[in-house]
């Protein structure tokens, strides 16, 4: 072991040097030889018809190379974008899936949906020439609420999803819960609204498509989370090009958070419209377009029941939503308000009876897909405020209320689908009272009202699953994709190491914590070992990241394809040393006969690999060694956050002053990387809860186009946060490890909604708590005693 | 056509370029310089914040042209070969992740250190996180970048 790298240990990023000096390499600073830009045309219209398209003056446009519709893209037999996961509707009909052309042909259904692209010699040409594109519309209503949308006589977004219905899905017992919740002594009701967000990774999204006419082969180098799904969806459905004669790289990607999983018209149309006009094309969105067409996230409403017995245990949860899903389903977009939702409503709680319904609707916005999540912060947003209200309600401690209900048995079969391995809520609770010293709160609640500020604490208790996932179970349940993910260790003779991961880092340390598990347990120096990722032609084939995924899941794959690199190390070794295999073990950079001072140095090994001369016989020489490994469960990352906030009454401003996380990820690897996810995750998670919200107006414009319009959590919004963690071993892989990427995201709206609800003392609240929004609330707490 | 001299981290360039070209742009496609990051389009995020004759601008708000004759220092060039401690600063504390916006913010972050510095103000918590209104990070949640400026605050 070396324990200054190994698990564990606060290694500083190895990777940090090229983002610190200027040198990252993301897809817009790649630039190619005969390189053309493509600009998009995109509807001013929420809703209508192509009547026309004339495109004669573009074409005469100065540097114009080609101006290309979805009329040609369908005669080159380009397929439509389609949503990866099935669902079933209650009644046993398969989900409507409205047709999805890169470029519009006869109707646009939101804002900013592609319709022309124009190739030409440079952006500012491309741009020139797009507007000089006649595109004649007409009009059709629009509608943008899901809720709306499913009234009668809404505006039809697809002729084939009459009402705009996509499916209607249930899980649970519906019967026995309404029984449970007929019996309660109380029952919580709650209609609760989660907003709808726009990811906004800080780099826009970029594709470079590269044709090469010998080869018939194409080039994508583009901001994607996993490039390997991007080259198996663009080849098998939409027919660009098959999977041996296309490439995606997946260079420096500045963020993802979900929006950079799917794959967009863009993407598709710069691989087409390069084999069309022999060019390079480059796109690269503005803020503007990513706002109009980058996948949303979350936007559910909901209303909730939650019954309890008089001891305030639950008796039965009933949770009706409708996902507004936008205008096209995007890859993933189905599972989200279903498998990555629903399957989370028990939350850390032992329930026997749990019904969830989802009706996923059309409605003239931009597709709604995974945002940091997914599902997982709207299911824990439902739950925990409806404890935190329950509690309220019977005039019990919130913290104990969730401590009754807590599951402390492990394997605990939720009615929900999941089966969660292992945890310890009440630890985690302890340590979260603790470390927000919650005890002195209302010494600091009275600080506060000396100042004229009200001071509230609102809690979250949350549990996610991550390491998405067993290839058997999700195909049982849709999934079009197996999600496991492959590794490969290459030793080099001179006993450096090279590692082909499945993985895409675009934020998450990869290149770091995934060295610390092969330096800590081979003894090795950092700087020999490289890890390689987002490159489909280096690296055999990967799922990529999202799900928080990438440590439960990837990093299992490299410790399997580790096992077997040591197996073969130990084999050599003895053979060498003339001794049993059993007694060889590797450590300090060395191969020893245990007890004795018999070794030889790694890369005496790794020679000794590569030059043949003396290996056990029938033995391939080389020392190189795969793995697909395939997750045998969820991992159910857990923790508490409790937030406090002070409201000041007069304008409803809300501060969060005080943040704390406690976390069980299981085995950390590099906390301080860790510890960067969660507050990357709590300010996206704050950002939700005080200012963030995607608006479209009444006709479908979109409100909310810029950092001027939509509220992005600055420094100034957020303070510095304090993170515990607790930690039980995940049972089901090699390291022990759960996920992190997600958890901050999901455990924190609720803490601050529910700490500004105790501050104003009004549980009728809905986010984003905008000044505006906090004040009325204030008032409307107000009123009844006024009246009193 | 406009012609665009300017000395840039360290070095003198001039050249002829469409009137309405960007500072950003000219130092991203005419000299390459890509460290410096383009993430909006109303100025709002700072990623593409660079030195213009000593003072952090955000570079997508000022035509070349108008920048013409001064001196540019963009995050290539501030620290020859070495790391500034402000650089060092954002390794040492996990200052950032994907990197998109880190060129900016440590751009942002040593303007800020040396204007406190030169008034002799006292830089703290509060001050740094109202100092990177508007440099916008998706991915740390701040709490790092602040530690960082923080220490190299300490060290310049
Ligand atoms: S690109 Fe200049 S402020 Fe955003
Ligand atoms: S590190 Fe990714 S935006 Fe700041």
């Amino acid at each position: 072991m070396n324990d200054a790298v190994g698990i564990g240990a606060r290694v500083k990023r190895k990777e940090d040097r090229r983002f610190i000096i200027g040198s990252g390499r993301y897809t817009d600073d790649i630039r190619h030889d005969n390189q053309a830009y493509a600009a998009f045309v995109r509807s001013p219209h929420a809703h209508a018809k192509v009547v026309g398209i004339d495109a004669s003056a573009a074409e005469a446009s100065e540097g114009v190379v080609a101006v290309l519709t979805g009329r040609q893209l369908v005669d080159d037999k380009i397929g439509n974008l389609i949503c990866g996961w099935a669902i079933t509707s209650r009644d046993g009909t398969p989900m409507k899936m409205g047709p999805w052309s890169a470029l519009a042909t006869d109707r646009v259904r939101y804002v900013g949906d592609a319709v022309v692209a124009v190739i030409a010699d440079t952006p500012a040409l491309a741009r020139r020439a797009a507007e000089k594109v006649v595109v004649e519309y007409e009009e059709l209503p629009a509608v943008v609420s899901a809720t709306r949308a499913l009234e009668p006589g809404a505006p039809q977004v697809h002729d084939l999803a009459p009402g705009n219905l996509i499916f209607d899905w249930v899980i649970g017992d519906e019967a026995a819960t309404d029984a449970g919740l007929r019996q309660a002594a109380h029952v919580t009701e709650m209609r609760i609204t989660n907003n709808r967000l726009s990811p906004n990774a800080m780099e826009p999204r970029s594709a470079l498509a590269v044709y090469d006419p010998a080869e018939g082969h194409y080039t994508l180098y583009t901001t994607s989370q996993n490039p390997h799904v991007a080259r198996l969806v663009l080849s098998a459905f939409y027919n660009v090009a098959p999977e041996n004669k296309l490439r995606v790289v997946a260079p420096d990607v500045g963020g993802g958070f979900g929006s950079k999983i799917y794959i967009y018209p863009e993407e598709i149309t710069c691989l087409w419209a390069s084999m069309k006009t022999g060019r390079s094309v480059k796109w690269t969105a503005d803020r503007s377009e990513a706002f109009m067409t980058d996948a949303h996230g979350r936007d559910h409403d909901t209303v909730a029941r939650m019954g309890f017995d008089k001891d305030g245990r639950i008796t039965g949860f009933r949770v009706d939503t409708v996902a507004n899903l936008g205008a096209y389903m995007s890859l993933f977009s189905s599972c989200v308000p279903t498998y990555l939702y629903a399957t989370l409503l028990s939350g850390q709680y032992d329930i026997g009876n749990i019904f969830c319904n989802v009706k996923a609707v059309y409605t003239n916005t931009v597709p709604v897909d995974a945002y940091r999540g997914a599902g997982r912060p709207e299911a824990c947003y439902v739950i925990e405020r409806m404890m935190e209200t329950a509690a309220r309600e019977m005039n019990m401690n919130p913290a104990e209320l969730r401590r009754r209900n807590f599951i402390t048995q492990f394997p605990h079969q939720t009615p929900v689908i999941m089966n969660y391995d292992t945890g310890g809520f009440g630890a985690g609770l302890d340590a979260a009272l603790r470390a927000a010293d919650v005890a002195s709160f209302p010494a600091r609640k009275a600080e506060a009202a000396r100042r004229g500020k009200l001071r509230g604490i609102g809690y979250s208790c949350y549990i996610e699953a991550c390491g998405i996932a067993p290839s058997a179970a999700v195909g049982s349940l849709g999934a079009g994709v197996g999600l496991w993910e492959s590794a490969e260790v290459r030793v080099n003779p001179v006993g450096t190491i090279e590692v082909f991961t499945g993985s895409h880092s675009h934020g998450q340390g990869h290149e770091t914590t995934f060295a610390q598990i092969i330096a800590g347990r081979f003894g090795l120096p950092m700087e020999n070992i490289s890890i390689i990722h987002g490159d489909t032609d280096r690296v055999q084939f990967g799922m990529g990241t999202y799900g928080s995924r990438s440590g439960a899941v990837g990093m299992s794959a490299i410790v399997k394809a580790m096992d077997k690199v040591e197996a073969k190390v130990k084999k050599i070794a003895a053979h060498a040393l003339e001794a049993a295999e059993d007694d060889i073990v590797v450590e300090g950079g060395a191969v020893k006969v245990a007890g004795t001072d018999r070794q030889m140095l790694w890369h005496e090994v790794s020679l000794a690999a590569y030059t043949g001369h003396n290996l056990p016989a029938g033995m391939e020489p080389g020392l190189k060694e795969d793995s697909f490994y395939d997750p045998v469960n969820f991992t159910f990352p857990a923790g508490t956050y409790i937030a406090e906030v002070e409201v000041d009454p007069d304008t409803g401003v809300t501060e969060v002053v005080r943040f704390t996380a406690a976390d069980d990820f299981g085995t950390l690897i590099n906390p301080m990387i860790v510890e960067g996810q969660v507050h990357g995750g709590i300010a996206q998670g704050i950002g939700q809860a005080l200012l963030e919200n995607v608006v479209y107006s009444e006709n479908g414009q979109l409100m909310t186009g810029s950092y001027m319009d939509y509220a992005m959590p600055r420094a100034d919004h957020v303070p510095s946060y304090t993170i515990e963690h607790t930690t039980t071993p995940c049972p089901g892989n090699p390291l022990g490890i759960k996920g992190c990427g997600e958890a901050g995201a999901i455990g924190s709206p609720p803490a601050v909604i529910n700490a500004i609800t105790d501050a104003i003392g009004n549980n009728d609240l809905q986010m984003p708590a905008t000044p505006p929004v906090v004040w009325a609330a204030i008032r409307a707490a107000a009123r009844p005693a006024a009246a009193a | 056509m406009a012609e665009v001299k300017l000395t840039v981290n360290g070095k003198r360039v001039t050249r002829h370029v469409p009137d309405e070209t960007l500072l950003v742009e000219f130092l991203r496609e005419e000299l390459r310089l890509t460290g410096t990051h383009v993430g909006c389009d109303t100025s709002q995020c700072g990623a593409c914040t660079v030195h213009v004759d000593g003072m952090a601008v955000k570079s997508c708000t000022m035509l070349a042209a108008s920048a013409s004759g001064s001196e540019v220092t963009t995050i290539e060039g501030l620290a020859n070969g070495g790391l500034h401690p402000m650089q060092k600063a954002f390794n040492d504390n996990h200052g950032l992740q994907c990197g998109f916006c880190t060129p900016g913010m440590i751009m942002t972050a040593v303007d800020m250190v040396r204007r406190y510095k030169a008034s002799g103000e006292r830089l703290d918590e509060e001050a740094i996180r109202h100092e990177l209104e508007g440099n916008i990070c998706r991915c740390t949640g701040y709490h790092n970048i602040v530690k960082s400026i923080q220490q190299a605050a300490g060290e310049m």
